[in-house]
């Protein structure tokens, strides 16, 4: 028997049963579409991360005022920031592999323009921070070094900021904000770093000079972090031995004593991020991969129960002639068949609940050829190992038990 | 016409189940010769289902030879007893076997599809003159039950002989048809057999084996009897002293 009979005698007896052929398809459709999906949304949530920790800025080395949390005991827990600005100028001068250094200090208060108001938090630092983070502003300019050791009270907006004070795509330069009761002359505008993957605004920010904010808004001696870049990428982790070595020494810490501090680059943060995600996607894909082996098994059931139905008609298409082969590849046939339709349909169902997903939660996917072909691959193989054993069970019926099978 | 197209020396089947040794055919010589309309009677249990399951390639004796148009069957495997079935042999059946949700055409066409030589312009083309050959022409794109007994069995005599075998094996093809369906089929076995094609026929009905030119018959796994029929019935000619069933209502 040809393949083309072949074909069109598995064919026939499936469009015979198109509700049950159908639901047996199911399966396999949930399954797929459900594995293109998944790893669609993980990819794309993973995309949006590296981009978010892309946007951090390059070779960033990120100094954070906390002990490092070692088997769950958080060492000098609760302690205040050690950090001042002093770490940050004495770090850029006596540590050559770092290139840039700023100190943080952070205050979330309301700010006010006219009679509009938003509670945004504001940072204060150093104008270093354009190149540190890769920022640069859309309009205008960053506050210089001048109103840096004025303590100038000038400050550039994030655009989110701008829009909520001065109205949509406003470009308010040379106005004037209120923080704390203190103007604030606006000089720049930052531009756009849209949303986190998170749904964090990127631009909901308000930059100060440093100066200006620990005195006047924060009052206070410390920072709440340092934000440093190294001169090249080869050079970050020497930087972050730099900076711990010489940190240790200006905060006296014995040997024995653990790092009251924390130094992070933006490699780990990505890669922690990355690892997130990934596990994230990993789940949903062994959940989605789960109800693809499921509607493999839904298949071998119906054609174990198809099998026995048509014992009968095996016997007659044996008793004319057709040979074990036949009849195996017949009902291997119609088990693929079922298992490659389903899987096509689960494939359009798939990219459609991706987009559908993206669209309602500003999600962004990414549907990869790769996932698409193995998800696929997948469903023909589940066919074949799931429909093997009935069709080898109908090949291997006695024509004369099959014939008299009532 | 001299040569046996069907040789049977010391056929033996024995089955199994589980300790017990069922002896259904206990040395069987039988030589059916090209041409002939055979029909092989006898009681149930006496052996002959078993008979024609082993004339038909459908199983292998237990001991024995068998040559079917000078082939050795005994040895076979089952894909080559499937090839053999499909090439030499057409099957009829008591419950007509036809495929369920399909069309007489179809149905004719099966044992083409599984003989691989032809294209499907050719078996279409094969399929109809069978149809025709038992007169279901105009039926051919009817699904098998939109059919009636008779017409059902027909499709299947039609499918029996669409590859063009040495023998057609009919078991007990008129056990579910009422009187006069059952001569309407005879007549058509009759028809092939005077084209040459050697029919082998089971049935329980002695009026049926009156249309045979030999009476097998069988008791205990044996051949106990062979009787030459004299004054064979012809169907042809039976068929308008058979009242309509119409007429039986009517009367």
């Amino acid at each position: 028997m040809n393949v083309l009979n072949v074909l069109r005698v598995s064919y026939r007896s499936l469009g015979r049963n198109k509700l049950r052929s159908f639901l047996t398809m199911l399966g396999i459709i949930i399954g797929v579409a459900a594995v293109i999906a998944m790893l669609a949304i993980g990819q794309g949530a993973s995309n949006a991360v590296k981009e978010q920790i892309a946007g951090l800025g390059t070779n960033v080395v990120i100094v954070f005022p906390f002990a490092s949390t070692q088997g769950n005991v958080r060492f000098q827990a609760g302690e205040t920031s050690r950090l001042t600005e002093s770490d940050a100028v004495a770090i850029a001068a006596q540590c050559p592999a770092v290139k840039y250094v700023t100190p943080v200090v952070r205050v979330v208060t309301q700010i006010i323009a006219g009679t509009q108001n938003w509670r945004t938090s504001i940072m204060g630092v150093y104008p270093d921070f354009e190149q540190i983070r890769n920022w640069p502003v859309k309009s205008g300019d960053y506050f210089t070094s001048t109103d840096e050791r004025t303590a100038a009270k000038v400050c550039v907006l994030g655009q989110t900021v701008a829009d909520n004070l001065f109205g949509p795509g406003s470009i308010p330069l040379g106005a004037t904000v209120q923080i704390r009761n203190l103007p604030f002359r606006v000089v720049g505008v930052l531009a756009s770093k849209g949303q986190s993957s998170m749904g964090q605004d990127n631009d909901d920010i308000v930059i100060a000079p440093f100066s200006t904010v620990q005195q006047k808004l924060a009052g206070t001696i410390y920072a709440n972090m340092l934000f440093a870049s190294a001169i090249s990428s080869p050079a970050v982790n020497t930087a972050v031995e730099e900076i711990t070595q010489f940190l240790r020494i200006k905060h006296n810490l014995r040997s024995w004593e653990a790092n009251d501090f924390t130094v992070r680059t933006q490699t780990e943060i990505a890669s922690t991020a990355d690892a997130t995600t990934q596990t994230m996607t990993l789940l949903l894909a062994s959940v989605a991969a789960i109800s693809l082996v499921v509607g493999g098994i839904g298949i071998m059931n119906i054609m174990l129960v198809s099998v026995t139905e048509r014992t009968r008609e095996i016997g007659i298409r044996m008793a004319v002639g057709a040979r074990g082969g036949d009849v195996l590849t017949q009902f291997l046939i119609e088990a693929v068949t079922l298992s490659l339709a389903g899987g096509l349909i689960g494939v359009i169902l798939g990219v459609l609940t991706s987009r559908f997903v993206s669209s309602i939660q500003k999600w962004p996917v990414v549907i990869s050829p790769e996932s698409v072909g193995l998800a696929f691959f997948f469903a023909a193989i589940i066919g074949i190992f799931f429909g093997w054993y009935p069709a080898r069970k109908a090949a291997n019926l006695n024509p004369i038990e099959a014939l008299r099978y009532e | 016409m001299a040569d046996p197209i069907i040789s049977v020396k010391h056929i033996v089947k024995i089955y199994k189940m589980g300790d017990v040794e069922v002896h259904a055919l206990r040395g069987i010589n039988l030589d059916i010769k090209q041409g002939e309309f055979s029909a092989i009677m006898g009681a149930s249990g006496s052996g002959k289902s078993t008979f024609m399951n082993i004339i038909g390639c459908l199983d292998t004796p237990s001991s024995g030879e068998y040559l079917l148009d000078g082939v050795e069957v005994a040895k076979l495997n089952r894909d080559e007893l499937a090839k053999l079935r499909n090439r030499k042999l057409g099957f009829v059946f008591q419950a007509f076997n036809l495929l369920p949700r399909t069309t007489a055409l179809e149905n004719v066409e099966l044992p083409l599809l599984y003989s691989n030589n032809h294209s499907s312009s050719q078996r279409r083309e094969k399929a109809m003159a069978a149809l025709e050959a038992v007169g279901l022409a105009d039926r051919s794109g009817h699904y098998s039950n939109q059919l009636s007994g008779g017409q059902q069995q027909r499709v299947a005599i039609a499918r029996s002989l669409v590859n063009d075998p040495v023998v057609i094996l009919a078991d007990e093809p008129t056990g579910n048809l009422d009187t006069r369906t059952s001569v309407e089929v005879i007549e058509i076995f009759q028809k092939l057999n005077e084209k040459g094609i050697t029919v082998v026929l089971v049935t329980h009905e002695p009026d049926i084996a009156q249309f045979s030119t030999r009476n097998i018959v069988f008791r205990d796994g044996k051949v106990s009897k062979i009787i030459e029929v004299e004054n064979r019935k012809i169907a042809a000619e039976e068929l308008p002293k058979i009242p309509l069933p119409m007429d039986e209502l009517e009367s």
